[in-house]
């Protein structure tokens, strides 16, 4: 049997506010345990919330950029459950009435397609603290540092039809929140994480299947994994007759496996209602234009920017504009290097993105900023070295070595430019090899290559590729 | 609404309170004399009535993004059930 | 001179300003009647002996360098519902035994402010759920006029410390009629002001879209120099509004020729005591004398106000109490033997009977496939009596009658039902819900029992009302009667 996988993620970024959504307490990371934990935080008895201003504005950026309507009353609810890590038990979050309605994202697939995602709502609320397992005489120990940080879940419809398209999305929602500046993107803190709801069906079915929630994901690889895994899973599971239960999966990285959350409570009933502590938050149409006014470029119009101004392909636009950093860092080049776009593409693309990927570092943190790389990228383009020595450099440079002026010169790698010194160099080749040079003027044009090579050698690669050329071709011919 | 001893006993597990099994019929008949009270509220047509969850029908005020708060760890701690190396303890979590 | 403790506490002030007692004198004097009497009251919970008279020293070298507040050295009692820094704040429940309060509520920072001197918490029913003092873990408190009633609830504690003279004057929270019910058992004036003029930071919430705090005192004239200290805007409640704050003591005197009194038809009707409803008609032909004018008024849904207000009242407390789980502070039971077991033997044993009683309806009226039923139909009951309210005041200034429908039953009359112990806010809750000011006042006795007579105003009508009440002081002295075993 063929089978239809139907995937919906629920996206939690951490909004990047000083302070905490409903509290004056810091939203650093890293402080030492509860000591960003006010009494608000803690939910001692008697204290009270009041929302942060720059929560709704973010939430209100968001909405915007993804084309949605942005609720003029929206409502914070109250989900009522005991955790240790939930001080109050219970979470102020958005239920009936979200701040952000209904919009749309289109994602960009492998084989150049592009698809159109729709994002049900999204809707602000408190995380919860964070519970340490390691052993404390056999207790756990509750940090509550990052209880009350400002989330904005973001619910997609259940639109991607596999872990690719589902990844694909993933990563555009979190260039989205970089691009807008509400969210700082960052995995390994926890500031941006998923929940996947998973199911498969007979291809052609209308209904869906039942689904699994794959619950607080945190990096685009285990995403993919734990989808194909769970995909997997559910089909063998059907195929050998069994059926598919509704339930909360973890992914285990370490097994690359989804299992069953161990939980009495089957049916969790979390009893939602009206946070009777605060009131509705109604925002104004002025309130949007205004925040409309300074919303940045989005990736799709930067993208289009850069095909239409710089003459780049879809492919390199697309690269480009893949995060916020990245075209950043682009524009950056491109200020000290005007007109060679296609130049800086493929050097980011191509050189610049491998050795990020080997290194696996973002570009915000490469070693190489934007400045050093033109100042690179320029010394091609005026000839002083040739690309091939340029890749040379480009690793001197990765590994601290200084400027890419600085190694040229310290390491003589300067371009043979001087037509004198390549017709010498030249001379002995021809002198060195008189059998090939009578066989080259006896018609075998293909032994170009094969000079050209020679005097490569000889010059140790830095005679000028192009003058070489020409002046073989001259000097052979002759 | 009658409730019966096992609906009890779900409702206080849900509120996560304890009860011991000889009082739950007497709870039982107490909560459905309260549910019995409340529903005298069925014999009104309420709808179409905008539910009212506020005295007051005003916006939420909104706050500056402002660190206000510092450090008091060692204050709350003091008066929490147990503690070490600055967590709260409780019994073991099982993920 | 007057013995102190039969001073109203403008008295007080104006002794402490003219110099004929000093704050440390006046703190002395109350703390003294606290240990001779409060044995057979149980009115307080803790009594904070060294700190008061720590802040009654201080507070008479603030005015002897001539920078007193005014409140200056007044003793008061708080309700233990109130956050104290440093002091004990139980509310009432085992399950707060032993929390020691980081921080103070801003009423306790008003009065701080204005420079008053805290004797003591006082007693409550557990986390102010009840209406006899019945449901507190630390024992029932006894009426003053007879010990062997109620004082009323939840605010029991403060209304007997009060009526016995064991404080000037004291804080109440008002929830359903935690203020005014107990207020008129005990023969005292309490307020409820309008949701939201009284911060509630600091304040344990029982249900938050309903509790206000409010003074209790034996006149008209003492409210208002309480409310004064606890009114006013506070940004860390989102539901405080910031309206402006009237001098409450200024118009106190103003007659009140003209002003229209509405009498709810629905509030003289059986279940009303009949020589309870002879005090408060005795009361209106006063205000008849001065001038104002009865008109019959109808508030039709006012029969649903208490269904209504067993579900909003429980649903809320059911989440609002949920923070009590022994993680942080308060309770925890010993060797739990899983996360579980510490959540429901902590809240098992922390909790008594009425609590857990209404945690539990709470939390099935908001359980799934309930919440309509119940939950969203309260709320909009909740609205058309909030519309009744709204209707009546286009035609009439205040709403008048019986505060409840009988003077102080015994103890343990109601104790074992929870519906006839609900009646007796019959006439209170309905205030509530509609977040409207409301006050009683004592109006005379049955049986030397008091009897209140409830006064209700539009919203943000608190000096109208202080106003109203004060003009029947002025001609009347039962807010001047002291029990005699505490004279």
């Amino acid at each position: 049997m063929e089978w239809e996988v139907v995937i919906g993620l629920e996206i939690h970024a951490q909004l990047r506010t000083k302070s905490k959504i409903f509290s004056g307490a810091s939203t650093a990371y890293g402080a030492e345990p509860n000591t960003q934990a006010c009494a608000v935080d803690l939910g001692l008895p008697g204290v009270l919330p009041v929302l942060n201003r720059e929560v709704v504005r973010m939430a209100t950026k968001f909405g915007l950029a993804i084309g949605a309507e942005v609720a003029q009353k929206s409502v914070f609810a109250r989900k009522n459950y005991f955790y240790p890590d939930l001080p109050k038990g219970y979470q102020i979050s958005q239920f009936e009435l979200p701040i952000v309605k209904a919009g749309t994202l289109t994602i960009s697939l492998e084989d150049g397609s592009s698809k159109e995602i729709g994002v049900t709502r999204a809707h602000l609320e408190e995380d919860a603290g964070k519970s340490l397992h390691e052993d404390f005489h056999g207790m756990t120990g509750i940090d509550l540092n990052r209880a009350g940080t400002p989330l904005l879940e973001i619910v997609s419809e259940p639109d991607m039809r596999s872990a690719k398209e589902a990844v694909a999305y993933m990563r555009k929602i979190h260039a989205l929140v970089q691009y807008l500046d509400i969210c700082d993107g960052n995995m390994q803190e926890g500031s941006f994480r998923c929940d996947a709801n998973v199911s498969v069906r007979p291809k052609g079915q209308q209904e869906y299947g039942t689904r699994t929630e794959i619950k607080n994901i945190n990096s685009f690889r285990f995403v993919e994994r734990a989808i194909n895994f769970e995909v997997q899973r559910q089909i063998d599971l059907i195929e050998d007759g069994g059926e598919v239960v509704q339930e909360t999966r973890l992914y285990d990285p370490d097994r690359n496996e989804t299992r069953s959350m161990r939980s009495k409570e089957e049916a969790n009933d979390y009893r939602y209602f009206p946070d009777p502590d605060l009131l509705p938050v109604m925002i104004e149409p002025e309130f949007i234009d205004a925040v409309r006014k300074e919303m940045p470029e989005l990736p799709d119009a930067k993208k289009a920017r850069f095909q239409s101004e710089h003459g780049l392909s879809d492919y390199d636009a697309e690269n480009l504009t893949a995060t916020r950093d990245t075209a950043d860092y682009f524009e950056a080049v491109l200020a000290e290097l005007a007109g060679e776009a296609k130049l800086i593409a493929n050097w980011m693309n191509g050189e610049l993105a491998a050795r990020l990927n080997r290194d696996g570092i973002d570009i915000q943190d490469a070693p190489v900023g934007a400045v050093a790389f033109a100042g690179l990228l320029l010394r091609i383009k005026d000839n002083t070295i040739s690309g091939k020595i340029a890749k040379e450099v480009f690793d001197a440079m990765w590994v601290g070595e200084g400027s890419a002026d600085a190694i040229i010169d310290s390491r003589g790698l300067k371009q043979i430019t001087d037509t004198g010194a390549i017709e010498a160099i030249i001379d002995e080749v021809i002198a060195n090899n008189p059998s090939q040079v009578e066989q080259y003027r006896g018609g075998k044009a293909q032994l170009l290559g094969y000079f050209v090579g020679q005097v490569m050698k000889a010059s140790k690669g830095k005679a000028n590729p192009a003058q070489v050329n020409q002046i073989l071709r001259d000097k052979l011919s002759g | 609404m009658s409730l019966d001893a096992e609906q009890v006993a779900k409702i206080a597990w849900l509120a996560r309170i304890e009860i011991d099994s000889d009082a739950i019929p007497e709870y039982a008949r107490n909560l459905s004399s309260i549910l019995d009270f409340v529903e005298q509220m069925d014999a009104v047509d309420t709808s179409g009535i905008e539910p009212m969850a506020h005295p007051q029908d005003v916006p939420q005020r909104l706050r500056d993004d402002v660190v206000t708060e510092s450090n008091q760890r060692e204050t709350f701690l003091k008066i929490a059930p147990a503690t070490e190396n600055g967590l709260f303890l409780v019994p073991r979590v099982i993920e | 001179m007057t013995a102190m403790h039969r001073m109203t506490l403008a008295e007080l002030v104006g002794g402490l300003s003219a110099g004929d007692f000093s704050s440390s004198e006046l703190t002395r004097h109350f703390l003294d009647r606290i240990a001779a009497h409060d044995a057979q009251l149980n009115s307080f919970i803790t009594v904070t002996e060294e700190a008061a008279m720590a802040a009654a020293r201080k507070a008479d070298e603030a005015r002897a360098a001539g920078n007193a507040g005014p409140l200056a050295g007044i003793p008061l009692a708080q309700k233990d519902i109130f956050n104290t820094k440093g002091v004990r704040t139980s509310c009432g429940s085992r399950m707060l035994d032993n929390y020691i309060a980081p921080y103070d509520a801003r009423v306790i920072e008003g009065f701080n402010d204005a420079g008053a001197v805290m004797l003591g918490k006082t007693n409550m029913d557990e986390f102010a759920m009840g209406s006899s003092n019945e449901t507190s873990w630390y024992g029932a408190v006894k009426n003053p006029w007879d010990t062997e009633r109620v004082p009323g609830g939840s605010s029991g504690g403060s209304a007997a410390a009060v009526a016995a003279r064991l404080a000037p004057a004291a804080t109440g929270t008002d929830t359903g009629g935690s203020i005014r019910q107990p207020a008129a058992l005990c023969g005292i004036t309490g307020l409820k002001p309008t949701y939201g003029r009284v911060s509630r930071w600091g304040m344990i919430a029982f249900a938050s879209s309903l509790d206000q705090a409010g003074p209790m005192a034996p006149s008209a004239e003492d409210c208002a120099l309480l409310l004064q200290a606890m009114a006013g805007f506070d940004e860390r409640d989102s539901t405080c509004m910031n309206e402006p704050v009237d001098d409450y003591s200024a118009g106190l005197t103003q007659p009140i020729d003209g002003l229209k009194i509405g009498l709810p038809k629905e509030y003289f009707t059986e279940g009303l005591d009949s020589a309870v409803e002879a005090r408060v008609r005795e009361a209106l032909k006063h205000y008849e004398s001065l001038g104002a004018e009865l008109v019959e008024i109808t508030l039709p849904n006012s029969h649903l106000s208490a269904p209504a207000y067993y579900v909003v009242a429980p649903a809320e407390c059911s989440s609002n109490l949920s923070r009590f789980d022994g993680v942080r502070f308060g309770h925890r039971c010993d060797n739990p033997k899983d996360l579980e077991d510490m959540y429901c033997r902590s809240r098992g044993e922390g909790f008594g009977d009425e609590v857990k009683r209404r945690i539990l309806v709470g939390a099935y009226a908001l359980s799934a496939g309930y919440y309509d039923a119940y939950y969203l139909k309260a709320q909009q009951i909740r609205r058309l009596i909030s519309n009744d309210f709204a209707e009546a005041f286009k035609q009439v200034d205040v709403i008048m009658g019986p505060t409840t429908p009988t003077p102080a039953f015994r103890l343990g009359e109601k104790a074992d039902d929870p519906i006839s112990m609900y009646l007796s806010d019959i006439y209170t809750i309905a205030v509530n819900l509609a977040g409207l000011p409301g006050m009683s006042v004592p109006v005379g006795t049955v049986d030397d029992l008091p009897v209140g007579l409830h006064i209700v105003g539009n919203y943000w009508s608190e000096a109208r009302l202080l106003n109203i009440a004060h003009r029947l002081q002025m001609d009347t002295d039962w807010h001047k009667q002291i029990p005699e075993a505490f004279a």
